[in-house]
């Protein structure tokens, strides 16, 4: 039993990697790029989603291109793994770093290349905010369309990695459906230029598979987005509902009306409690769920179009209907969508945002199953829903000092995520596996489709280095997990023999 | 259905023992994209239906040998339709032969391209196994898009079973206005429209006897289509003559289509004319056909110099497009992930080898 030794040992070798790829580095990059002192690298020890850390070995903060070429080369040949990151605005630790590895912070590349009105398109570098572009476009009555809530401070670079959606996508698409080119280099510090600033590129569609890789199969340096005319007018009914299944039963009846609405939310009681006192929308404290409805475009496509949906709403019986007057007016009501996390905060010393994507018309079923849960978990939950698409945000309520209740909200989140798979959905709708649903991908897809998966890292990314042990679990995980797989769709049957 | 699956599945089976590809095909009708090969004819026509339906999820779902045209009534019938317009170019043209080919109609450049609509595919692979990806839902970021690359991926990587395709709202009002223009201006005309929010889901440039004419669809409510046409100007065409006109570009019976050789350039769309022979504009100028005599490379060139690429769409003879190629060269590392990505999916090379690049 050595065990002191061994440790000694272990962080002398750790001590000496550190330095020779530290000194590999400053080879390449000026020296105010690199960092290893734990108080200059911890505050990139997690992204969004704090519930999971690492300290990196070491950060590094590039400033062009051919750094970036030259960090991923000398990697390569040092076997070093690479997280990138971007603004760490992320939900599911895709962005945390690896303990051995390199955490490559792309913030530095924040510039807009060029901005053309006449072509609707702007060449903007990774670490540009998302709401920056359309900021820069606003003058040209132009924006960029997919607005996830972190809009503020997500970057674009970041969007990709996630093919990031938001209130709006149900209209005008994710990040996917707005992108026309992304320039990144590869683990081999090869530059690769996917998509084009032509409606399509020869080949296979190499971009599709790499917007929402999450930073596993390249690093972008440059990006080419879309930018589409500013509608003329937006308007926002919102709507009470006295049972979620009459909410839910509207919605459907939105779409049967063939109409897409800009955006369709969905908040329930205890997400509306949270966030009125937070941003006093006037919601109605009194209803089980709230919808808000948007329309935008010309003035005259517009009012008939709401006229339609108040037809819809009030046949699905409505308890109250709201139509904005003035533009103020339409952002306060969409205000305690918007803050319906911060608000959480208010609400609870710490909340736990899930993510996950459902048939819309198991919406109703979900929500009770989710609120049987909360009696089980003992713990409260609130849930906003992109009810246009399916996409399901609970919002667990938890006390991160209280180890017994991280561990009962971490429980809850996995058997939400396993029930929208059951229910015929997927693990995650915008903010990715990253770490968190590692497990849950055991889960939702057999071992030959995750195998179909290690082929498409394989195909981009031989060596395995770019943000290993994220996103697709090997056969060992999901041994250790544990977990059948579902098949989506299929109940479980709880009471009949696993094996 | 089953028995014709295991049918299918032991066809793959036999063609990963024995190293002797297959050719895979719907109703033939997109036989002429790409280089076809002489493998073993593995026939997907049978292997038709529609799984699933639900026009309030905006989703369908249908086996790959599905007709278009049964597809299509179908939606139409519950006033949906698929948004990207896909060409049929034959009776016989089957949902999976849409998806596997990857071809947009004219509505693309407003309402997006055939891979935007795909939700999910189920896939047989080389081992005859079958694989789900993606699923019925559009938000779902769940391991990578390999539904998504499979559009457009002419077979190389697998047989298409069965496809999730989302669906839109068939506009409530259509209108067609058209302008006697030339090409330059017309593409400068579309470049402005496009920046403003105008309800255009359609735009079409031909050159005639005048010099040209422009035509473009307004599409979607009443109200949205009398402001559009207020503001926009131009002479309406008959809603049935502009039926037909849609339909015979989407379907290329126009008479120019019948040049060979058709080269496809695809170019970002406010590209000045590319004066490299007689041609029909679409997609806001992101689609333009050409008949020409110039040689492949110096049409491919052109289009490279302008960010975009070039498609020998139909060839003058197979001979010819197996000498210049019929797809625009890739970029060396782009060509390098296309290679492992194939050895990957399809390590025996058995599907449809050879139809995009020789070596895939």
């Amino acid at each position: 039993m050595n065990a002191p030794l061994d440790a000694a040992q272990d962080a002398l070798a750790t001590a000496r990697r550190q330095a020779e790829v530290v000194s590999a580095l400053r080879q390449v990059v000026p020296e105010h790029c690199v960092m290893y002192r734990e108080e200059e690298v911890r505050p990139y020890e997690c992204d969004g989603l704090s519930l999971f850390r690492e300290l990196p070995m070491v950060v590094v903060l590039p400033e062009t291109e051919s750094q970036v070429q030259a960090i991923l080369r000398l990697c390569k040949r040092l076997q070093v793994p690479v997280v990138a990151r971007g603004a760490g605005t992320g939900l599911s630790g895709g962005a945390m770093p690896h303990a051995g590895g390199v955490l490559l912070g792309m913030a530095k590349f924040n510039q807009i290349r060029r901005l053309d009105a006449r072509t609707c398109t702007a060449v903007v570098q990774p670490g540009v905010r998302n709401l920056a572009i359309s900021e820069a476009a606003a003058p040209y009555n132009l924006y960029y369309a997919p607005d996830p809530s972190s809009q503020i401070a997500c970057s674009i670079g970041g969007n990709v990695a996630e093919n990031s959606g938001g209130v709006h996508c149900l209209k005008y698409g994710l990040t996917v459906h707005n992108v026309l080119r992304v320039r990144m280099v590869t683990m081999d510090g090869e530059i690769a230029e996917l998509g084009s600033e032509a409606l399509d590129a020869p080949g296979l569609d190499l971009l599709a598979v790499f917007i929402g890789s999450e930073g596993m199969l390249g690093v972008v340096t440059e990006v080419t987005v879309k930018l589409v005319p500013k509608p003329a007018l937006a308007q926002v009914i919102m709507a009470s509902f006295d049972h979620v299944e009459t909410a839910a039963d509207a919605v459907a009846g939105i779409i049967a009306a063939g109409i897409i609405p800009a955006g369709l939310e969905m908040m329930d009681q205890r997400a509306t409690a949270i966030v009125e006192p937070f941003v006093h929308a006037g919601y109605d404290l009194s209803a089980a769920a709230i919808l808000l409805c948007e329309s935008d475009g010309t003035p005259e496509t517009v009012a008939a179009e709401i006229a339609r949906m108040t037809d819809v709403f009030e046949r699905s019986g409505a308890t109250r209907i709201q139509v904005s007057t003035s533009e103020a007016e339409r952002l306060r009501f969409w205000a305690g969508r918007k803050n319906a996390f911060p608000a959480a905060g208010r609400a609870s010393p710490d909340y736990y945002c899930m993510d996950g994507t459902i048939p819309r018309r198991q919406v109703g079923r979900v929500l009770l199953a989710i609120q049987e849960m909360e009696v089980r978990y003992d713990m409260r939950c609130a849930n906003v829903f992109h009810a246009g698409d399916g996409n399901l945000h609970p919002l667990i309520l938890f006390d991160a000092n209280d180890p017994d209740s991280v561990r009962r909200a971490e429980d809850f989140g996995a058997e939400i995520l396993e029930l929208c798979v059951q229910v015929g959905g997927t693990v995650t709708g915008e903010h990715g596996v990253g770490i968190e649903k590692i497990n849950q991908m055991c889960v939702q897809f057999t071992r030959e489709e995750l195998d179909a998966f290690h082929a498409v890292k394989h195909a981009f990314d031989p060596a395995g280095l770019l943000n290993p042990n994220k996103v697709i679990p090997t056969l060992a995980r999901c041994a250790e997990y544990g977990r059948m797989h579902v098949h989506a769709g299929e109940l479980r049957f709880p009471e009949l023999p696993r094996f | 259905m089953d028995s014709l699956l295991s049918d299918l599945r032991a066809r793959v089976i036999l063609a990963q023992a024995s190293g002797k590809p297959l050719s895979i095909h719907g109703g033939g009708t997109k036989d002429f994209l790409g280089m076809k090969g002489a493998g073993t004819a593995l026939d997907m026509s049978q292997y038709a239906g529609v799984v699933s339906y639900e026009p309030t999820e905006l989703v369908v779902t249908a086996r790959a040998g599905t007709p278009l045209v049964e597809l299509e009534a179908m939606l139409a019938e519950n006033g949906q339709m698929l948004a990207f317009e896909p060409p049929h170019f034959g009776p016989g043209a089957t949902i999976g032969g849409c998806v596997a080919t990857g071809l947009s109609g004219p509505r693309r450049a407003a309402a997006g391209s055939a891979r935007d609509f795909v939700l999910g595919v189920k896939l047989l692979d080389a081992h005859g196994r079958m694989l789900k990806f993606g699923g019925e839902v559009m938000k779902n970021v769940a391991g990578y898009d390999v539904s998504r690359i499979l559009t457009g991926s002419l077979g190389m990587l697998g047989v298409m079973l069965e496809v999730s395709v989302k669906v839109l709202p068939r506009p409530e009002r259509e209108l067609t206005l058209r302008y006697a223009m030339l090409e330059a201006a017309a593409i400068e005309r579309l470049a402005a429209w496009a920046a403003q929010p105008l309800p255009i889901t359609a735009s079409s440039w031909v050159s005639t006897q005048d010099g040209g004419e422009l035509r473009i669809r307004l599409s979607g409510s009443p109200s949205a289509v009398e402001s559009g046409r207020a503001r926009l100007g131009g002479d309406a065409v008959p809603a049935s003559e502009a039926d037909a006109w849609w339909q015979s570009l989407r379907e290329q019976t126009l008479p120019f289509f019948a040049a060979r050789p058709l080269w496809r350039v695809s170019v970002p769309p406010v590209t000045p004319p590319l004066a490299l022979g007689d041609t029909i504009i679409e997609w806001n100028g992101g689609q333009r056909w050409i008949s020409t005599t110039q040689p492949a490379e110096a049409v491919r060139s052109a289009a490279a110099a302008l960010g975009g690429h070039a498609t020998l769409f139909r060839p003058e003879s197979i001979a010819e497009a197996r000498r210049v190629g019929v797809f625009h060269p890739l970029d060396p590392v782009v060509e390098g992930i296309h290679r492992r990505l194939k050895s990957e999916f399809d390590p025996q090379g058995i599907f449809n080898p050879g139809r995009m690049y020789s070596y895939l």
